[in-house]
């Protein structure tokens, strides 16, 4: 029987969890001295400007943002095909000896992690690379981990799971689908 | 997205605009990679690509050439003129004995109109036309039209005019169909011998007058006067060309509006376009050249990956 797609964060819990994650990124890198945050497209890049947001009104300082683009960089492109090319990478900072924050909304494979890794790489080097995600939903095909993980959900394989984010989707929230759902 | 291209680029008279906007729009982030520090991405990274030009070219083939290697392809240059070609080879064995090397793609430069098509249908590997005869050069058509969306933003209704050797410019073919396509008013202007019998048939408006094509429209693609046209009777003499057909900024001063100008390259200054005109702040000639890297890499990265049945299945799948 077909169920209807369960709600895991609504717009005030991914708020609060947000706050918390932003504290955690600071923590992690001892302030905000150094720190660059890059947003995945597409959701990672709203992210990300949420979590320099959060940090402007308790730091007081504007964290550098990226956006990163990893469609030409992923290892698919033969058994998958092309996808549409979504969006820009956009980074406008030298990330050389930088603490960049790699910010995702869902971690899952890993292998959207790996081809982002690739291309930092081709732009500088940064002293350390770190990953923020808003869900981690295990699945992992590769040896990668994130630093500061918003919540932990034990979803199954042919489970999706969706971030909502209000400029792109109308409103905030996680929500997991699973197959046969009308969603 | 569902839309593809299919196995070969061939020309954009067969192309729908939803096809034609996919090119373009994937060319937009390529444009950022050739701005970087390390101008490559990964995405060709195995492929292997054959240049094969059987006329000369500099432009065309350094642009494929930069937009293979920014995608990570392995390249091999063959140039008619000290080939097996020249020792009387035919175009389908010498296409033949790449593929059995193992190669991808072959991006293909040649004299005879068709000949494209003729290989396409004859070899698996993936085909771009960078030029056939007096056919199509689907690729200048492409880049052509994202320097005009990148100054003049949709092209629906706006008006672009194509100057000169019509009759032997698959430029200008390329043109005139991409151009319907997406919307926009296109005509012609040019000496009545240097344009086709059946110009009716394309949907053009022609002006005979260079003047009327200044008055009229909002862009325009000056195409590059062949010199032996001259010595083949088309028209009387350079100079009596240029002044009654060539690219001035005594004309363009009288034009009610800015007009962009776009040349396909190499410009033969002085004959089709004055040089104060051709360097000018309404001059986007350099931005072709520019934009024609990335619209390449958009067509070699779409025709790599473009199965239909496996782009479908993309659409379902959310690995991250």
């Amino acid at each position: 029987m077909p169920s209807s797609p369960t709600t895991v964060f609504d717009a005030r819990a991914m708020d609060r969890t947000l706050r918390r994650m932003a504290d955690e990124i600071i923590e992690l890198n001892d302030g905000t001295d150094g720190l660059v945050l890059v947003g995945i497209q597409r959701r990672g890049v709203q992210l990300a400007d949420r979590l320099a947001a959060m940090m402007k009104e308790r730091e007081h300082v504007d964290v550098p943002r990226g956006a990163l683009d990893i469609t030409l960089y992923r290892d698919d492109l033969q058994t998958v095909g092309p996808r549409p090319v979504v969006g820009p990478t956009d980074i406008p900072w030298d990330i050389g000896a930088k603490h960049v924050v790699i910010v995702d909304d869902v971690l899952y494979t890993g292998r959207t992690i790996r081809a982002a890794l690739d291309e930092l790489a081709d732009f500088g080097r940064p002293a350390r690379i770190g990953l923020a995600v808003l869900v981690d939903r295990g699945g992992r095909e590769l040896p990668i981990r994130a630093d500061v993980v918003g919540k932990t959900l034990a979803v199954a394989n042919g489970d999706r799971v969706d971030v909502l984010v209000k400029d792109l989707d109308g409103k905030d929230a996680v929500v997991v689908v699973r197959p046969g759902d009308g969603a | 997205m569902t839309e593809t291209l299919g196995k070969d680029l061939l020309a954009l008279e067969p192309l729908t605009a939803r096809q034609i906007r996919l090119i373009l729009d994937t060319a937009e982030p390529f444009k950022e990679i050739s701005e970087r520090a390390i101008k490559k991405v990964p995405a060709l990274r195995g492929k292997t690509i054959v240049n094969l030009f059987f006329e000369a070219s500099t432009r065309t083939r350094i642009s494929f050439e930069f937009a293979e290697k920014r995608l990570s392809a392995d390249t091999v240059n063959v140039a008619s003129s000290g080939s097996s070609v020249q020792k009387g080879e035919t175009l389908v064995d010498t296409a033949r004995n790449l593929e059995a090397m193992r190669i991808d793609m072959v991006v293909i430069r040649h004299g005879a109109s068709g000949a494209a098509r003729f290989l396409a249908d004859r070899i698996e590997s993936n085909v771009i036309n960078a030029g056939d005869g007096t056919h199509e050069h689907p690729t200048q058509g492409l880049l052509d039209l994202l320097t005009l969306r990148d100054n003049l933003g949709d092209l629906t209704g706006r008006r672009v005019c194509i100057v000169g050797d019509v009759l032997h410019s698959r430029v200008a073919r390329s043109n005139i169909w991409g151009l319907q396509k997406l919307g926009a008013e296109v005509a012609v202007c040019g000496p009545r011998t240097l344009l086709p019998w059946a110009i009716g048939e394309f949907g053009v408006r022609v002006f005979s007058r260079i003047e009327e094509a200044i008055e009229w429209a909002e862009a325009l693609n000056i195409l590059r006067l062949q010199l032996e046209r001259m010595t083949a009777g088309y028209i009387p003499s350079l100079r009596e060309y240029n002044r009654v057909f060539g690219v001035s900024r005594e004309r363009l001063a009288r034009a009610p509006r800015d007009i962009l100008i776009l040349h396909p390259g190499p410009m033969n200054r002085g004959v089709e376009i004055d040089s104060d005109v051709a360097d000018g702040p309404h001059s986007v000639i350099l931005n072709q050249v520019t934009n024609g890297v990335a619209i390449r890499m958009a067509v070699l990265y779409l025709l790599a990956g473009g199965r239909p049945e496996l782009a479908e299945a993309a659409k379902g799948a959310s690995d991250r």
